[in-house]
């Protein structure tokens, strides 16, 4: 009788602790995903230990299938991961200033676009010309996101909608743009990127043995800490943050709406267009006329919502994000469809809508079970 | 010019917009009822890929017209489906609804392409022979056909009945139905199923009418335009109506352009369109209703 009632008010205080906690209800949502993953593959006659195989071959860069060790797999993995990691901030600084920013889709175009014009425009200077025009792009992709903000902020046109909206507008903007002013350019590509404006570092690329590691992670690892800085410790990042929380409180604090939507979203745009410029000049010789959206703005999303807003959240998840990316392409070589690192995020991101509800749930019977104990007693 | 117009422009503008009109219709009986499924994308293709495989693998054995009917009605059951995941996020939980929106995105660009590796060990669908077969000598689908019965259904639903009355209170004042003894998380769960079938059946009459296959980027924003166009139309079955031929039309022009070198105007504005128009509509709307309370 005694046994039975501690192991019940353990139940309870996991429960509990697991409803209370950000990181480990992040770390349950993710288990979960691989769990329905794991279930699916079953159910259709594959072997689920080939994806956890290659997950773990990328993270350690141990082919153990072929006794072997490669670090360009571990190259391969953070490469992925930089550009997520941007769009999770992107999605994040807005989340956190009140606004959801479902147009880092179009915002990273607008980064790539015209990091790609810059890289010809640019005096070549080895090793700055490539950092400056991905720098340049970001600028215009903050812009964009400033034009969806100063809209909301002005007019309290819906964020959601209007994002949705620019993503295409950037894509055919872009395809437009590309097609008309970059060097030699037909529906698909244009000229070799100049050998100064691209992001290549031999250094990463020697000790990677090979992978596309570049020096766009120097400019992830600045934007994380600046993340930080500014909404852990400024005045600025601090009204933000206060908009978030309540938007009326703010404007009676002095804060004025307007400005706090264009900053978020200029923020928003500034980290997703980096992430394109990287992707763009760190991954290719040449210059691309984009086909199709890439889905890091959407991958983006999860990688914001698991990482629960802070700066180090986010790079783990875009870590994870980014592992599920570079795995993806082994596992399809493997006879496991590469589509089921896209079906994780899906999924992730389904139970992380639904565990609102769930913790609202669990929370009423934490509740019920502990006056039930009170009562006992 | 003008039979060209007949013989050219206006059945690719109709076959274009079909679907249009159908995903915005669904989307429209959803956020009628409060709420909001920006998934329609996703569950437009659901009900692609599902049509294209159905069609794929009856065709020869059924026939044309038998296989095609039920694409179309599986399509539609698999897109409910799906939908369920939404109504049980949003209704029974009351999570956000753009959240558990962008999952049903997300899962069907991974869903779709994964079964068509493990159906037909390729990236896409096989394709089929023939898709949908036109009426009369101008080649108007039967899928433009469906979307007029859906277009007049809705509104006299929406309009007409209690049943609509009911609906459109859950979304205004889901308080004040309750009171009324509305069953409101019913009435919105009706509304998100009832959308996601209809976004299905867009998909599929898509699918089966500009393509002779599903491939992992097929739906192409289409899903997106719809939103666009239940927000220009004013949330008005009239409105939405007239706002997808509107952006079937800027889409049909760009199709007919072809090559963004040909004309003066490039192929690229005329896709972009429709989304600038929403834009601007949705910012002069709220202008407006900014200046009534006075807050400008």
């Amino acid at each position: 009788m005694n046994m039975k009632k501690v192991n019940s008010s353990k139940l309870v205080q996991f429960v509990d602790f697991s409803i209370k906690n950000e990181f480990i209800m992040s770390v349950y949502v993710i288990l979960l995903g691989f769990f329905l993953s794991t279930v699916l593959l079953y159910l259709v006659g594959l072997k689920p230990s080939v994806m956890y195989n290659t997950i773990v071959q990328t993270i350690t860069g141990y082919d153990f299938s072929k006794y072997r060790f490669n670090a360009r797999y571990i190259g391969t993995w953070l490469t992925n991961s930089m550009p997520l990691i941007l769009t999770g901030l992107s999605f994040n600084i807005a989340l956190r200033s009140g606004f959801f920013n479902i147009g880092a889709e179009g915002q990273f175009i607008i980064g790539l676009t015209f990091a790609q014009y810059f890289a010809f425009l640019l005096p070549p200077v080895m090793g700055v010309t490539g950092i400056v025009a991905v720098i340049i792009g970001a600028l215009f992709a903050a812009g964009w996101g400033a034009i969806v903000g100063w809209l909301r902020g002005r007019y309290q046109t819906s964020e959601v909608v209007l994002t949705i909206m620019f993503n295409y507008i950037a894509f055919y903007f872009s395809r437009w743009f590309s097609q008309k002013y970059l060097p030699g350019a037909n529906s698909y590509r244009a000229d070799n990127f100049p050998q100064e404006a691209l992001l290549a570092n031999s250094w990463f690329q020697s000790i990677t043995n090979g992978s596309l590691l570049n020096n766009g992670l120097f400019l992830v690892i600045v934007s994380l800490i600046v993340y930080h800085i500014i909404m852990e410790k400024t005045k600025w990042g601090f009204s933000l943050r206060a908009s978030g929380f309540s938007p009326l409180a703010a404007k009676f604090a002095g804060i004025a709406p307007v400005r706090s939507a264009v900053v978020a979203m200029a923020g928003a745009g500034f980290f997703a267009g980096l992430a394109g410029g990287i992707v763009y000049l760190g991954s290719f010789t040449f210059a691309n006329v984009i086909r199709a959206q890439d889905q890091y703005g959407f991958t983006g999303i999860a990688v914001g919502l698991v990482s629960g807003g802070s700066a180090i959240g986010t790079l783990l998840s875009g870590l994870f994000f980014g592992l599920l990316n570079a795995a993806a392409p082994l596992m399809q070589s493997r006879g496991i469809p590469r589509e089921i690192a896209t079906m994780i995020s899906a999924f992730v991101v389904i139970f992380i809508a639904l565990s609102t509800g769930i913790k609202l749930r669990l929370g009423q019977w934490v509740i019920k079970a502990k006056n039930k104990e009170k009562e006992m007693d | 010019m003008s039979m060209t117009f007949i013989q050219t422009f206006l059945p690719l503008a109709l076959t274009i917009s079909a679907p249009i009109i159908l995903a915005s219709m669904g989307g429209l009986i959803s956020e009628k009822s409060g709420i909001v499924n920006i998934g329609l994308e996703g569950l437009m293709g659901f009900g692609a890929f599902t049509a294209a495989t159905t069609h794929v693998l009856l065709e020869s054995s059924l026939g044309n017209e038998l296989s095609i009917t039920i694409a179309l009605i599986l399509a539609m059951i698999v897109a409910t489906i799906l939908s369920i995941i939404h109504a049980f996020a949003t209704i029974t939980f009351k999570s956000n609804q753009i959240i558990s929106g962008t999952g049903i995105n997300l899962l069907a660009a991974g869903l779709t392409v994964f079964f068509a590796q493990l159906i037909f060990n390729q990236e896409h669908t096989k394709p089929f022979q023939i898709g949908m077969k036109g009426y009369t000598m101008f080649h108007i689908y039967p899928s433009a056909l469906i979307a007029l019965i859906v277009i007049l259904l809705t509104w006299y639903i929406l309009n007409k009945r209690v049943f609509g009355l009911r609906l459109k209170a859950c979304g205004e004042s889901p308080q004040a139905a309750s009171g009324a003894g509305i069953p409101v998380s019913k009435m919105q769960y009706i509304g998100v199923l009832l959308g996601g079938s209809l976004a299905g059946l867009a998909g599929a009459s898509m699918v089966l009418t500009q393509s002779i296959q599903y491939s992992g980027n097929f739906i192409n924003g289409t899903g997106f335009i719809a939103l666009a166009a239940i927000n220009f139309g004013r949330w008005r079955v009239g409105g939405v109506t007239m706002a997808s031929l509107l952006f079937g039309s800027a889409m049909t022009i760009a199709h007919m352009i072809g090559s963004s070198s040909a004309t003066y105007i490039p192929r690229e504005f005329f896709l972009a369109l429709p989304y600038i128009i929403t834009v601007l509509s949705l910012v002069f709307f709220d202008y407006i209703k900014m200046r009534r309370i006075g807050s400008i």
